[in-house]
């Protein structure tokens, strides 16, 4: 549903561009937090070719993962009068202050990727945000169809404990499995979100469930872990993505590699392209006062084997994940 | 004598065993034994594998400890040695790749140490420095990506095999018996600890402690590339990230399980080394356990407890001192 | 003269300590002593390094608890278990490192943890018009709302006595309060404690200027191996018994025969230095010494004794004049240097400096033969072995077991272990500082025997100690210091306690003169 809307909006969005581009061209300041994964490098080199696409002026402050460089760089653009600021901020409380000097400044602020407290709700436009538990869902949803009616025990690899996107997505996920009595998660620990830890909680998993022959599923919270789980599977011999069943999220370029090479089978994506809709949705305000839903969820796309991992993996290498 | 070494040892012995009995009774699969692919298979060999970074964090940081020092920087020199090793793997040869990930840990420890040894900075501080600055070094090499390869020579450093046993397990012993070699075999150990023990009176001894402080720190800093080398190569990339993240502290507390003071002094690379073990075989039985990864932290932070206060010589003066203030209260 | 001075007798008596005793393990710091302070009277109490003082203030301040004796304050027996205790009480403490807190203000640190306040809130004006007014009390006028760093140390001290005297102290002790003050600055710290005890606070005063004990006390009491010697009337007490109390050694036990003196210019010069000195440490000194024999060096504490000594090992870089080992000039920036051109040194802080507690009496003494010998000739264990058998029997440490801890051993064995050290190493000289200090008598007079022994075996010895009778007992030649400076040298037949104790006194105003 939302999707759609969305897709609408984005189409009817390029065609004002089309149209409008060169009569105003927009100034937007971005404060990025910093460069603290590969997705966020992601985000960072897309927001530019997405500007790139529709003629705007992107402004982009690396906040260094600090709160108050974000703040620093919000001023600065309120300074420059940009004509709408982004902000990825880095952590969700003490934004108020800093954006009622915008609303006062009758700048628009989009929030990227994440949301902050409800107390700001109605200091900024709109939210440009994926929902990690629908992610999990996505997730969750393919597994159940693949395995079909059939028996499955499955391993799960958690995110970092207490990170709200490691919580959502195992809410997800967690929802679908409770639907579907033939699925069961067996074991779940953290891995924090990294190969390496990845590699050695499968490694255990493996060891604990009869060197991985009562394992018919892996779902990670996010493709890293996967990718250090595959070779925890591969070392024991086992064939991930035939012996074992593999779904992660993000849809990082390592994860197509595994997919193309038949070693992993499903990816829910986590979009760099956070910006795109939010400059969408700022060009239909600025020129036809279109107020836009106070939150915009980006797709959670779902890529497997059959959505050609080689030209994906080709596609997403160069944005720096 | 004969007697000293070993009852040293006790505490780190019993904790050790305990912690596998432990394991043996949450996975009973524990010390099953095969080979897969040429390659020993089994949960004591995780231990073993998943140990060696930490491992070799621990025989440099024994003995920067044991000078009465400590760093912090590990864990980021062996993000910025692992992204070099991974920068460099697919177009150089495997000496080169080596080479330059254990010189530009050289470089690190060298830094550290001028600052300790010649300018005289605390050594919490001054490795501070490299701990926030190295990570950042570290992602500016690999560009904020987790930068991957394909060497299989590299590859062979993290996954590959000696007569069964995994790379790294032979790399860390191969270490082990190096350092022991260099310490014990020349007066290094000695100075050292006597440094660690009292550095005022060793230099009025005549030790030359600044050579040797920055030798140490340099010895740190090539261990912990050589961590920073088979941590990238056991994932087959380098991520600036989270290489090495945290674990100074984990190499810190295998030297203080391994009964090295933290005011520095007596020390030893073994029962460091078995720290080391002790950590991570508690690692590997939380994994194993199946219980929720929130406790993971909780049974851990139990575990060292107990371990720390087995080896505490002071537990039986506190016991006697409690009985004594209890007679002395009116 | 302290111009505040009434007839001590007649004052009514504050504190009054009876046969206080503390023991340390075997060392007995303290033993049976008295001690009385009247009110308004300013007591000092003397004595050289390890007599018992701060071991007596630690006592009556709550730090130790003593073995037996009694404390009263104003006639109520007190027993202080902490600093805290003693503060309520009414004894207060100032120390020559000042314990209060740089970064505040002067009004912070005198109402610290008693601020006055309003509804909760400190009224920082109010505490800084009081911190004004009570300063003015002092005779200091300054602005007590910047950092106490940003005052000199006088200051600080006032501040810290204005306010251990405001939280109700009716006995002040000050341990070495004009250590680190210039001329000046003790003027006003003496006018402070004038007025003090002229509003009727008993002040304890430690210090090793004499001088300063003089101009300002009514009494002194001297500590010497933690029993007491006896309490004076200053008026009543001329300078060189005063020394002589401090110095002098009663236990007829250890009475030695002196060496037998032969004509030191027979000897071959070892070790020589000309115009060596450090500026503001020890003035520039020709020290000559020679093989088989004993230099004392006599003075008091804070005399430059100890100050030569580290000069001499390269412990403290000198800034003039040349050191020539056999006649040639040599480098000695540093203790590694001195070491490498045969030179030892027993320091007298034996536990911070000396050894290294943890390690074995084995590795202890092998430590500078191995320092020397560098990291890549490492001595084989049996080579260790051997050299730690060889000198624990030759000089008879206990227990005999090379593998125990040395922070184990007494300390007379700690300080043969740390002698096997540097004979080791076949020196060519070595420098003792106080190398009898805290041990008990048997070993003390084993150690007087080994610096002879040593001597006769042709090392030159460079010995400090504050028992006279000591160094007279093996000195052939001894230099005597005063104010950080060589003042005299004692040869031959002049080498006698009360030669010494004439040179160490000579010269020093009489207490008529400085009163007047």
């Amino acid at each position: 549903m939302t999707l759609k809307a969305l897709f609408a909006a984005s189409a009817t969005a390029a065609l004002l561009l089309a149209t409008s581009a060169s009569a105003a061209e927009l100034t937007v300041g971005f404060s990025q937090i910093g460069s603290e994964s590969g997705w966020r490098a992601a985000e960072t080199s897309v927001s530019k070719s997405e500007a790139a696409k529709r003629k705007i002026n992107l402004k982009i402050a690396d906040a260094q993962q600090k709160q108050e460089n974000q703040i620093k760089a919000i001023r600065s653009f309120i300074a420059q009068n940009v004509d709408a600021i982004f902000l990825a901020p880095v952590v969700a409380s003490g934004w108020d202050a800093v954006l009622k000097e915008a609303k006062e400044a009758k700048i628009p602020v989009v929030l990227l990727d994440r949301d902050i407290d409800p107390s700001g709700k109605d200091l900024y436009l709109t939210a440009v945000t994926s929902d990690s538990v629908h992610e999990g869902e996505v997730a969750g949803e393919w597994l159940a169809k693949t395995v079909g009616g059939k028996a499955c025990n499955v391993v799960e690899l958690q995110g970092t404990v207490g990170a709200s996107v490691a919580t959502n997505r195992k809410k997800g996920f967690d929802a679908v499995i409770a639907k579907n009595a033939n699925l069961k998660v067996v074991r779940s620990q953290t891995g924090d979100f990294t190969r390496a830890k990845g590699k050695e909680v499968m490694e255990s998993f493996i060891k604990a469930e009869n060197g991985g022959k009562s394992i018919c599923a892996v779902y990670a919270h996010n493709d890293d872990m996967m990718v250090g789980a595959i070779q925890a599977m591969k070392e024991a011999g086992l064939k991930p993505g035939k012996d074992i069943l593999t779904v992660s999220i993000d849809a990082v370029p390592d994860i197509f590699k595994a997919i193309s090479a038949g070693e992993a089978n499903a990816t829910v994506e986590l979009t760099p392209n956070m910006a795109g809709p939010a400059f969408d949705a700022i060009v239909a305000f600025k020129e036809k006062g279109t107020v836009p839903p106070k939150w915009i969820q980006t797709e959670s796309k779902l890529y497997t084997a059959a959505d050609d991992p080689q030209k994906v993996y080709d596609s997403k290498k160069g944005l720096g994940y | 004598m004969t007697l000293r070494i070993p009852r040293r040892g006790l505490a780190q012995a019993f904790a050790l065993i305990v912690i596998l009995m432990i394991d043996r009774a949450v996975s009973p699969q524990f010390f099953n034994l095969h080979l897969q692919d040429g390659r020993l298979f089994g949960s004591v060999i995780d231990v073993l594998n998943r140990g060696t970074p930490v491992a070799l964090l621990s025989l440099g940081m024994v003995l920067v400890i044991a000078t009465g020092g400590i760093d912090l920087s590990v864990g980021a020199v062996m993000a910025i040695a692992g992204a070099t090793a991974a920068s460099l793997a697919d177009t150089h040869s495997l000496p080169v790749v080596i080479g330059s990930a254990l010189a530009v840990g050289l470089a690190c420890g060298l830094w550290n140490g001028i600052l300790v040894a010649v300018l005289r900075i605390q050594p919490i501080v001054a490795t501070l420095i490299l701990m926030v600055a190295g990570r950042g070094i570290a992602q500016l090499i690999t560009e904020g990506r987790i930068v991957t390869f394909t060497s299989p020579d590299l590859v062979w450093m993290g996954n590959g095999a000696v007569l069964g046993l995994p790379t790294p397990i032979v790399i860390a012993i191969g270490m082990l018996l190096l350092t022991g070699a260099v310490v014990r075999g020349t007066a290094l150990g000695l100075l050292i600890e006597a440094t660690g023990g009292n550095a005022r009176a060793s230099e009025l001894s005549g030790v030359g402690t600044r050579a040797m402080i920055l030798s140490v720190y340099v010895w740190c800093g090539i261990c912990a590339a050589l961590a920073g080398v088979i941590a990238a190569a056991d994932i087959m990339g380098a991520d600036a990230n989270n290489a090495g993240l945290w674990l100074e502290l984990d190499a810190i507390l295998a030297v203080v399980i391994g009964g090295t003071s933290l005011f520095g002094g007596r020390f030893s690379l073994v029962l460091a080394v078995a720290g080391a073990m002790i950590i991570q075989a508690m690692n590997t039985g939380i994994l194993l356990s199946g219980y929720p990864p929130e406790l993971n932290l909780l049974v851990k932070a139990v575990v060292v407890l107990a371990v720390l206060l087995a080896q505490s010589p002071r537990l039986g003066d506190l016991s006697r001192f409690t009985a004594r203030w209890r007679r002395s209260k009116p | 003269m302290s111009d505040s001075s009434a007839p001590p007798a007649a004052r009514p008596s504050l504190l009054e300590i009876r046969g206080l005793t503390k023991s340390f393990g075997a060392l007995k710091a303290l033993q049976d002593v008295d001690f009385t302070l009247g009110e308004g009277e300013i007591h000092a109490l003397l004595g050289e390094n390890g007599a018992g003082k701060s071991t007596l203030i630690k006592v009556v301040t709550g730090v130790f608890a003593r073995d037996a004796g009694t404390v009263r304050l104003a006639g109520d027996e007190i027993a202080p278990r902490s600093a805290k205790d003693a503060v309520e009480a009414g004894i207060a403490t100032v120390y020559q490192e000042v314990n209060l807190l740089p970064n505040l203000s002067v009004a912070q640190n005198l109402y610290l943890g008693r601020q006055p306040t309003r509804f909760g809130v400190v009224r920082q004006a109010e505490m800084r018009r009081r911190a004004h007014a009570l300063l003015l009390d002092y005779g200091l006028d300054i602005d007590v709302g910047a950092p106490l760093a940003s005052y000199s140390v006088a200051v600080q001290h006032i501040t810290a006595i204005a306010r251990a005297v405001d939280l109700s102290a009716r006995v002040l002790i000050l341990d070495e309060p004009t250590a680190s003050l210039d001329r000046h600055e003790v003027e006003i710290l003496f006018r402070v404690m004038r007025k003090l005890a002229a509003d009727g606070i008993g002040i304890v005063f430690v210090s090793h200027f004499l001088d300063q004990v003089y101009e300002i006390c009514d009494r002194v009491t001297v500590l010497r191996n933690g029993r007491l010697i006896g309490t004076r009337d200053i008026t009543d007490l001329p300078r060189l018994d005063l020394i002589r109390m401090m110095l002098g050694r009663e236990l007829a036990e250890t009475t030695h025969e002196r060496a037998a003196s032969q004509p030191d210019t027979a000897r071959e010069v070892c070790v020589s230095f000309k115009g060596f000195g450090k500026q503001g440490y020890v003035a520039p000194f020709d020290l000559e010494l020679r093989r088989g024999e004993v230099v004392g060096l006599a003075g008091l504490l804070g005399s430059g004794r100890t100050e030569t000594a580290r000069l001499v090992f390269g412990a403290e870089r000198a800034d003039s004049g040349e050191a020539s080992v056999a006649g040639k000039a040599v480098r000695l920036n540093s203790p590694r240097d001195a070491a490498g051109l045969g030179f030892g040194y027993c320091p007298e802080e034996r536990k911070t400096e000396g050894i290294v507690a943890d390690l074995t009496v084995r590795e202890n003494i092998v430590l500078a033969l191995q320092a020397r010998r560098g990291l890549h000739r490492p001595l084989s264990r049996r080579e260790q072995d051997e050299i730690a058998m060889r000198y624990i029997r030759m000089l008879d440490i206990r227990p005999p077991d090379p593998e125990r801890p040395i922070g184990l051993l007494s300390g007379g064995n700690q300080q043969k272990a740390l002698l096997a050290r540097w004979l080791a190493t076949s020196p060519k000289l070595l420098v003792l500082d106080e190398p009898t200090r805290g041990i008990d008598v048997g070993a003390h007079a084993e150690i007087i025997r080994l610096v002879r022994d040593l001597c006769e075996q042709g090392l030159a010895l460079l010995v400090i100690s504050s028992e006279l009778d000591e160094i007279v007992t093996y000195s052939n030649r001894v230099v005597v210091l005063r104010d950080r400076a060589h003042v005299e040298e004692l040869k031959g037949d002049a080498v006698e306690v009360s030669s010494i104790l004439a040179a160490i006194a000579a010269d020093a105003p009489t207490a008529q003169e400085v009163a007047s």
